[in-house]
């Protein structure tokens, strides 16, 4: 498996640290319901297609990326830097 | 027996070798399989289950009998090592295996007999009464007539490498689909690799006479193959076989790179590679198939492909008087190819009644194989056709059932193959694998000329694929015949006839998993083990199908496939795992005070990758707790030194680095001024601690953070994704620099003055309080100092540089023995701090909150930090939970273990009582006693009251008093004084 | 039809003739008492329990490929009782002794060997969580022994005890543990269900889950619609999948863990021995292959099939720990899609749609968990009470805080 880091080229995935989907990067305000934390830490789409989720480019530049990515195929759809905000929703 | 003027041997290299002890000759090019035959040797193996004797099917790597165990000097020795695989070296030594006690008596070959009773699945039903037989009688005497060849049980101690390469194209497999393809692609100026399995190039065209542009096979190829290595953009790996496709264009691959040698001279045994590839072409040929019919396992039963490859590439005549059996061409082509090198074809028998008639031999068309004969070998079969039966008798029988396409790498990614009614066979399935392109005889093209065209257009469908111009070459003129089969799967009527040779499944036994339902191909498989034995169902998958199909009256395309899995052959977990013997399984990562360490006799321990050491024995010490006991002491009156190097250091500044501590950690630190330090507290997301320690304010917007050794990259991460992912537009940067600075704990009433030796400048006092830092030099280099303490005592760390650390090291461990104080390791670190109640990870185990650790305090109520809402949770808070407590013995002589747990007094240790654990304990010369650390149910509360602790695992049952855990100096007077 | 060793010699003797299936192929009915989805260990012992102790005979199981064909057959067959949190101590220790009696229990031979489960450690930190943790088991009623490094030496002396990278301190010897055949397990249960009436309906995927006014009323399947008052989702890696039919989130993330198997070889490996420094383990099947595996890959997947990296990484480890292993051959590498909940520990509960039952997240575990689960499940699914051993599995105790984290490494989702 390879991952097209944006600031760095394809690497091999042993350079990167998996995190889990990118529901963590809209972490709840503070005084948010415990519900909404649930959600934000705990509940998951968890799809069977095309996903999105965290990863580090831990053994080369140290970005977060943002990766799109199929579950049922391993296809990597688009890489873009978690720092990047994402376009509005 | 050798054939004159065949074969690519070399008759003027002859080798000696030895098989089950008896020696005998071969020529340089042999496999192991063809100087046996070519010496006569038709048993080589016993089978499975029934242990039937076995000899040599076919000659490549899907060989499911001839396995043997390759012997080594020295003991060291390869089981199931394929004699079809195995090239010959002078003095090789090979044993039969799964024998008991020789290969020709088999004691075990009565299960055979007892076949009747050991059907599909039979030990489902059966070995169940009494219950305490099985570990004790069923089991043992399964396992010992299971399994094949056998380990050595010595460590393997021959070298084994990895790699990796990159290309444009790689082509997998070398006839002539696979030359052209890479020819194609090396002419377009592509970085091509060209990998093949066997020791040769050149796939088929090594085996089959045949013209390819106006001259045979081969030498068209050799020309091919000359101009290919004359190429600078181009590689050439034989005996490399490629094992799995992968995601991202990433496929494995396995060279035997020293199997063939009698000396490997330095060389890795095996390669593994990792091949990062643009594009694949899989031109890996295609298998022959056998039939099923009765007894149709006998030593001199093979497949007609092998037959003519022992025939011209080895000049090797299988047999004396051969029959065919076979229900496509094939069938002429090998008598044509026997009767030409002058051996004695006995009868072909075609199951075709329309086949062909061409040919100087008895011809049985329409007609099959309904038995055989010979116990050790082959000697007759029986025929039948419309005339009735009759015998026919032959020592070597060659058998084609058909091609299958190799199809394996297209299905690792789940991809299943297509049926293709007019070949009999699976072809690979549309873009099975993203990136691989079947061309070839492993796309069903089973003809020269269709193959070289095919290879020709799997290339420059890569080009274009990674966007490169390429010239069409002229094809080359071939053969282009026609491939006529009518499938025949089984001998109608046959019921020991076997489908997967090496797992003694029978077409018997498939009728039996239908009959009790095990219909769908999957349950098949599994009930009769069909598939699972060596050759991976190579020679068994689309036999068995067919058969299952039948059996339960559905088409084969309806009833399926099972999949195939990487590898594609057998890979040692040597080659996979090269470089991880001994030390190489993970970095080993030194202090600069190591060299020291070990010349003072410290015993170097892992701290996660670290060494560091364990405590520094003195002359006359007999065991670690004296020499921890005086280190201890030490600190306590004097002064000594600790390399704390292996705790993470974080450099973190910007504009913002205040405010990002605040989130990060759950204490405030935007308030610390420069020059001081803070101990904070980290939560992880989930409200769990992650982690403790300290931070140092070096200047405005200039933080130094220190982690614990184990969570160094664990936090260092954490802040990354902190920043860039949750406040990307925050000012704050950080650098890992645990690796640049030596520090040391100068710990102890006196580190002061051994420091002031040291300094440049000696240290004011009412510059350097409690928790103050700064910039120092010492001996003329920058450094750090630190006034924090992990022991309770006056104490500093000192950072310098870590090129002087070593210096350093050596030069206060010298002056702290002068002041009746040295170096301390480990265990006295633990000792200490012990005494002093303070955490690290046996107490913050990933289980534990602030809550649990009486620092619920530290989590401000003024600001958010990272966990704090998670830690609010009911279940993370109330008296529900285990609060950290100090535990002491009643008698303080009476050791407690680290993992015994807590129990009232007068209650059964059981689960339901269960009040709680140990987590550190240690014997404290301080105190004059043995101290615990411990979480117990609402134990702050409980202070004081007396528990009972018992370790089943140390047999140790121990009351002792619940007390704050910090056992010493309360009020930190020392620390601060 | 039962089975025995008389049995196999008389069925010999006569051809085989008489062996009758080991299940029916019912057609689906319009209505059950009870449908469970999912026929792999879990799915398939719940309905033999809800049939066996509460009575329960109009019952199917829908699964949407073969029988046996998710996890339970693809697992490297490790079976133990070693856990120390309250909760899961109890629960697997419940598991273990459902284990001692299944061949008879099922009349069909799992063999359920107990030979033995060695976890190893390598530092005092560790060797004191493993005494946490053997002391558990054993306030638990269950067996555990310390070993030193000599005590492991006896029993694995192939072991590298000089050059290994972390070197051996010692194991914790858990003499129960074992491991069984994996399919033996899902079609004894499949016979047995069968053989008590359940119908067990195979290339039946459910494709949506009937509710009104917050009642589950049935499921739609690709063979049609069937309708019950009571439906039980046990699909483990697809959970989040079937769950989402009944509009519910799970806090579950399907990771693939890869395992491989050796060709057959002489007896070498006599127990199951996990060196968790290493995230590697082994055992050795009775048909001779080496079984074993390591961790997850570390991404979200339901592909069933991983990627170098970690096969890589399960080989070096083996090479370290005992390097007697490498001249064996792998001979198949393989994955399943695991139901990972951010503890490690599974939900046996209630959901909040009256008559809809959940049992998942199992996480690399539930192979050893099939006896229990089943049985509490099923005894959730037949008295809307949660069984006393599985009352902690709670769905939404990651919102109130009363984790089950036995591994520490936290209760997110990444922190595995
Ligand atoms: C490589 C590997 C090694 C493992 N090793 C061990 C071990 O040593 N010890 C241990 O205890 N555990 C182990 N496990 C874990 C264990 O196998 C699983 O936790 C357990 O099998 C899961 O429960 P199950 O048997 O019910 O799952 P499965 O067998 O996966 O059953 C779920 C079933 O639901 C079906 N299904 C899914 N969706 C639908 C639908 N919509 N409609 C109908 N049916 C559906 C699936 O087809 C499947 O058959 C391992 C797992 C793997 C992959
Ligand atoms: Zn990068």
């Amino acid at each position: 498996m390879r991952i097209p880091c944006p600031l760095c080229g394809p690497r091999d995935r042993r350079e990167f640290y998996y995190y889990g989907a990118d529901d963590y990067l809209r972490r709840p305000e503070e005084g948010a319901p415990p519900e909404a934390w649930d959600a934000y830490l705990h509940l998951r789409d968890n799809p069977a297609g095309v996903t999105r989720d965290l990863w580090h480019h831990e053994m080369g530049c140290s970005a977060w990326l943002v990766v799109t990515r199929n579950t049922v195929t391993h296809e990597v759809i688009s890489v873009r830097l978690a720092s990047e905000k994402e376009a509005a929703k | 027996m050798r054939l004159q003027g065949k074969g690519l041997i070399d008759r003027t290299k002859p080798l000696a070798f030895r098989f089950d002890g008896t020696q005998y000759t071969g020529f340089a090019g042999d496999t192991l399989a063809s100087a046996l035959l070519a010496n006569g040797v038709r048993l080589v193996g016993r089978s499975f289950k029934y242990h039937r004797p076995r000899g040599i099917l076919t000659a490549g790597s899907e060989e499911p009998n001839a396995l043997v165990e390759v012997l080594e000097a020295g003991g060291q020795q390869t089981p199931n090592t394929r004699a079809t695989v195995q090239e010959l070296y002078e003095g090789l030594a090979a044993r039969s295996q799964n024998r008991f006690p020789s290969l020709k008596r088999d004691l075990l070959a009565v299960n055979d007999l007892m076949s009747p009773f050991f059907g599909a699945g039979f030990y489902y039903k059966t070995f169940m009464w009494p219950r305490a037989f099985w570990e004790t009688i069923y089991e043992p005497a399964i396992r010992r007539a299971a399994g094949l060849g056998k380990l050595s049980g010595k460590h393997d101690e021959a070298l084994y490498e990895k790699a990796f390469a990159f290309c444009d194209v790689l082509v997998i497999g070398s006839g002539p689909a696979g030359l052209m393809a890479a020819l194609t692609a090396a002419r377009a100026g592509a970085e091509v690799i060209l990998a093949e399995e066997d020791s040769r190039m050149g796939g088929r065209l090594l085996s089959d006479a045949g013209e390819i542009d106006g001259q045979e096979g081969l030498a068209w190829a050799s020309g091919v193959l000359a101009e290919l290595r004359g190429l600078p953009n181009v590689r050439l790996m034989t005996r490399t076989t490629v094992t799995g496709a992968y995601d991202g264009g990433t496929l494995s691959a396995l060279e035997r790179v020293s199997h063939h040698l009698a000396d490997p001279a330095g060389r890795p045994r095996e390669c593994f590679w990792r091949i990062v590839a643009g594009r694949a072409v899989l031109a890996a040929g295609a298998l022959e198939r056998p039939i099923a019919f009765e007894d149709n396992d006998r030593p001199g039963i093979m497949l007609a492909s092998a037959v003519r490859s022992y025939v011209n590439r080895w000049g090797v005549a299988p047999g004396r008087k051969v029959t065919i059996f076979a229900n496509n061409d094939t069938a002429r082509q090998t008598a044509d190819v026997l009767v030409a090198a002058g051996v004695q074809v006995a009868a072909v028998i075609d199951s075709r009644a329309d086949a062909p008639t061409t040919g100087d031999y008895r011809l049985y068309r329409g007609a099959t194989i309904v038995g055989t004969q010979g116990r050790h070998g082959l000697e007759w079969i029986s025929v039948r056709d419309a005339n009735g039966e009759r015998r026919v008798e032959t020592d070597c029988l060659a058998v084609s059932g058909g091609w299958n396409p190799t199809v394996h790498l297209t299905c690792h990614m789940n991809g299943r193959p297509v049926w293709n009614p007019e070949i009999a066979a699976f072809v690979p399935a549309e873009n099975a694998v993203p990136g691989l392109i079947p061309c070839g005889a492993a796309a069903g093209v089973f003809s020269t000329a269709g193959c070289l065209a095919d290879g020709q257009r799997a290339a420059l469908a890569a080009l274009d694929a990674l966007g490169r111009k390429a010239p069409t070459l002229a094809l080359p003129k071939a053969e282009d015949g026609t491939y006529a089969i009518h499938p025949l799967w089984a001998v109608e009527g046959a019921r020991r006839a076997w489908l997967d040779f090496a797992n003694d499944v029978t077409v018997k036994d498939v009728k039996l998993a239908a009959q009790e339902n095990f219909s769908s191909v999957e349950h098949m498989k599994r009930y009769t083990t069909q598939g699972m034995a060596p050759d991976q169902g190579k020679n068994s998958n689309v036999g068995a199908l067919a058969v299952l199909a039948d059996a339960t009256g559905r088409a084969i395309p309806e009833t399926g496939t099972t999949t195939f899995r990487p590898p594609f052959v057998p890979t040692s977990i040597a080659a996979m795992g090269a470089g991880g013997r001994a030390a190489g399984f993970a970095p080993q990562r030194f202090t600069t005070s190591h060299a020291a360490s070990v010349e003072r006799g410290a015993p170097m321990i892992e701290a996660g990758l670290w060494y560091r050491p364990s405590y520094f024995p003195r002359p006359g010490e007999t065991n670690w707790r004296e020499s921890c006991d005086r280190e201890v002491q030490f600190v306590r009156e004097r002064v000594g030194v600790c390399d704390v190097s292996t705790l993470g250091k974080i450099d973190i500044q910007g504009a913002d680095a205040g405010r990002f501590l605040d989130l990060v950690y759950t204490n405030t630190f935007s308030t610390l001024k420069p020059g001081r330090v803070r101990y904070g507290l980290m939560l992880r997301e989930d409200g769990h601690v992650m982690d403790d320690g300290t931070t140092a304010c070096l200047g405005e917007n200039h933080y130094l953070m220190t982690t614990t050794t184990a969570a160094a990259g664990l936090v260092m991460r954490h802040l990354e994704f902190v920043h860039q992912a949750l406040h990307p537009d925050w000012d704050v940067r950080f650098i890992s620099v645990t690796e640049q600075w030596a520090q040391f704990a100068v710990a102890g009433p006196r580190s002061r003055d051994l420091l002031n030796s040291i300094l440049d400048e000696k240290l004011k006092p009412e510059d350097w309080p409690f928790m103050a830092c700064g910039p120092v030099r010492v001996g003329g280099v920058a450094g750090r100092l630190f006034r924090i303490s992990f022991s309770g005592e006056h104490a500093y760390e000192v950072a310098v540089p870590a090129r002087y650390g070593a210096a350093l090291f050596r030069d206060l461990v010298a002056r702290a023995e002068t002041m009746g104080g040295g170096a301390y390791g480990m265990e006295a670190l633990n000792v200490l701090r012990i005494e002093k109640g303070l955490i690290t990870h046996a107490e913050i185990h990933g289980r534990t909150t602030a809550f649990d650790i009486g620092a619920e305090k530290m989590i401000s109520a003024k600001k958010d930090c990272i966990g704090k809402a998670a830690a609010a949770r009911p279940g993370m808070i109330g008296p529900d939970r285990d609060q950290l407590v100090g535990l002491r013995p009643l008698s303080p002589g009476k050791a407690i273990g680290a993992g015994a747990h807590l129990f009232k007094q007068g209650e059964a240790a059981k689960r339901e009582n269960d009040q709680g654990y140990v987590t550190s304990v240690c014997w404290s010369p301080t105190l004059d006693s043995h101290l615990g650390l411990a979480f117990l149910r609402n134990g702050r509360a409980r202070h004081g009251e007396t528990i009972r602790l018992v370790d089943h695992m140390r047999k140790t049952d121990v009351l002792c008093e619940v007390c704050d855990p910090v056992f010493l100096d309360p009020t930190g007077g020392r620390a601060r004084g | 039809m039962r089975y025995s060793g008389l049995k196999v010699i008389t069925e010999g003797l006569f051809g085989n003739k008489g062996w009758r299936p080991a299940w029916r192929n019912p057609e689906p009915k319009a209505e059950y008492d009870a449908i469970i989805i999912g026929g792999g260990g879990h799915g398939l012992s719940t309905a033999y329990y809800l049939a066996r102790n509460h009575g329960m005979r109009n019952i199917a199981v829908l699964e949407k490929g073969y029988l046996g064909g998710g996890n339970v057959g693809r697992n490297t067959t490790i079976v133990r009782a070693n856990y120390f949190l309250p909760g899961n101590s109890e629960f697997y220790s419940h598991s273990l002794k459902l284990w001692e009696g299944l061949e008879a229990e099922l009349n069909y031979n799992v063999m359920h060997s107990q030979r033995g489960l060695i976890n190893l450690f390598h530092s005092d930190g560790q060797r004191d969580a493993f005494a946490r943790r053997g002391n558990s088991m054993v306030n638990q009623g269950d067996d555990a022994i310390l070993l030193d490094r000599d005590g492991v030496r006896e029993l694995l002396p192939y072991l590298d005890f000089e050059q290994t990278r972390f070197p051996i301190y010692g194991g914790l010897l858990h003499p129960r543990g074992g491991t069984a055949r994996h399919d033996a397990v899902a079609w004894g249960y499949a016979r047995g269900a069968d053989r008590r009436g359940v119908d067990l309906i195979q290339n039946c995927e459910v494709t949506g889950i009937d509710i009104e006014n917050g009642r589950v009323t049935g499921v739609q399947t690709t063979r049609g619609a069937i309708r019950a008052r009571k439906v039980g989702i046990l699909v483990a890696g697809r959970s989040g999948q079937v769950a989402a039919m009944a509009g519910m989130r799970l806090p579950i993330e399907s990771h693939v863990l890869q395992a491989f198997v050796t060709e057959g070889l002489k007896p070498v490996i006599d127990h199951v021995i996990s060196f968790g420094m290493g995230h590697f383990y082994i055992s050795q099947s009775d048909k001779g292959g080496l079984v074993f595996g390591g961790d997850i890959d570390f991404y979200a997947s339901y592909a069933s099939r991983g990627n170098l990296p970690m096969v890589e990484h399960v080989m070096e480890a083996g090479m370290t720990l005992m390097p007697m292993i490498g001249r064996a051959k792998v001979l198949r590498s393989w994955g399943g899609i695991m139901d990972m909940t951010p503890d490690g520990s599974p939900i046996i509960d209630k959901t909040d749609i009256d008559g809809l039952f959940i049992d998942c997240g199992w996480n690399y575990g539930g192979f050893k968990a099939v006896p229990a689960s089943g049985w509490c499940m099923a005894h959730l699914m037949a008295t809307g009470e949660s069984h006393a051993v599985a009352r902690r599995f709670r769905l939404n105790r990651f919102l109130t805080g009363h984790l089950l984290d036995e591994e520490g490494t936290g209760s997110q989702h990444n922190l595995h």
